[in-house]
């Protein structure tokens, strides 16, 4: 019984497009994020606060070597290629070469890995620049400098127990208060709990509040497609 | 006595800190990054100032290097530069110097050289004084480590004044 148990796991495996999705956070899996910035002062606070909120990260200086990293241009499935697998991509806005906007989509634009969530940041508060980023399906735009309850928000949301990341989302989806959704240290544990594949979990946040006032976040996007 | 020693340290950074915090030069970022230092990571702010201090240094000289030249015109080139210096400015919350950048790229924007330059020396000076504060405060942390280090063994010693 076991046997078939791993078998038709891995035969899950086979059928989904984004590794990512199938968001195995068991204890031995950790939040993997993938942040590009080419400032390196900002790469080194970016890890800091992300390696605080016990992610694991990998901080990359451009679009190019992000895409490079995961394995973008290689002519491989996600299924056959086994090594470098990340749950998020934070990408700073303004890069020389590459664009976080470029970069995000390149993502969105590619059926391996348009399911990996993608959050931008930048120094400027442009709501033109917001609102093109998040119709271009980002899942999230901070405004810098980053703090820790920005990354602490973004984890317990995107990660935590009330994770509601779905490809169907919703209007206001994000609007969660705070107090309502699991401290950093819940969310810690709450990792080792089964793991929810994203299709399947449906949110229903509408009756929350937001309280993230200090962040700059908007989200005006409607259900996205699907 | 070196018990003295740790607590008037401490005094004193907390008040180079506070004078720093009410000129402006620093702002609460400054102090996220002191949140984000702990046992695991117990150099990070003087890590990341490091850092900071070497990128800023890079682009100052880059951004004098453009405007020396008389038939300079590359504002779009200064604009990135002055993009990256605000931007690294505010991770570390260097606010002053951050508002520099800010009034440097408006008159970059207007193409107008006399201004870039004129905020250009204003940069340089923001910076110096950033750089001097911020060596002094880590100087003082320095000590007080030191003088923090010799003093729990004293502690044992209950006889020791």
């Amino acid at each position: 019984m076991a046997i078939n148990g791993v078998f038709s796991r891995f035969k899950m495996l086979d059928k989904n497009e984004g590794v990512n999705n199938l968001s195995p956070f068991t204890d031995s899996h950790e939040v993997h994020v993938l942040a590009v910035d080419d400032s390196l002062v900002d790469r080194k606070v970016i890890e800091r606060l992300l390696k605080i909120t016990s992610c694991k990260v990998t901080a990359v200086e451009s679009g190019r070597r992000a895409l490079q990293i995961l394995g973008f241009d290689e002519e491989k499935t996600s299924v056959g290629f086994d090594g470098f697998k990340v749950d998020l991509i934070i990408t700073d806005y303004f890069m020389p070469g590459m664009t976080g906007y470029e970069l995000l989509k390149k993502i969105k634009g590619s059926s391996n890995f348009r399911e990996i969530p993608v959050v931008i940041m930048s120094s400027e508060n442009v709501l033109a620049r917001i609102d093109r980023c998040l119709e271009e399906g980002a899942e999230d735009f901070i405004v810098k400098p980053v703090k820790l309850s920005d990354v602490r928000r973004l984890k317990s949301y995107m990660f935590g127990e009330n994770r509601i990341h779905t490809k169907d989302r919703e209007f206001n989806k994000r609007k969660i208060d705070v107090s309502l959704s699991p401290s950093s240290d819940e969310v810690m544990s709450n990792q080792s709990s089964p793991s929810i594949s994203p299709r399947s979990f449906s949110s229903s946040p509408t009756s929350h509040s937001t309280t993230f006032l200090d962040s700059h976040i908007r989200r005006l996007k409607t259900s996205n497609h699907d | 006595m070196l018990g003295l020693s740790v607590d008037r340290l401490r005094a004193d950074m907390n008040r180079l800190l506070a004078l720093l915090f009410h000129q402006g030069v620093l702002d609460e970022q400054f102090l996220q990054l002191q949140q984000l230092q702990d046992e695991s990571s117990p150099n990070f702010v003087s890590e990341v100032v490091n850092i900071y201090f070497h990128e800023s240094e890079k682009l100052l000289r880059n951004l004098r290097g453009l405007l020396v030249d008389k038939e300079f015109s590359d504002y779009k080139k200064m604009g990135i530069h002055l993009n990256q210096f605000m931007g690294s400015s505010s991770s570390i919350g260097a606010q002053r110097v951050r508002n520099v950048c800010v009034a440097f790229r408006a008159a970059s924007e207007q193409n107008n050289r006399a201004g870039c330059l004129r905020a250009l020396e204003l940069l340089e000076y923001e910076y110096c004084y950033l750089k001097n504060k911020l060596h002094e405060l880590f100087q003082i942390e320095q000590q007080r480590i030191l003088a923090a280090g010799v003093r729990y063994p004293q502690q044992q010693q209950p006889n020791n004044p």
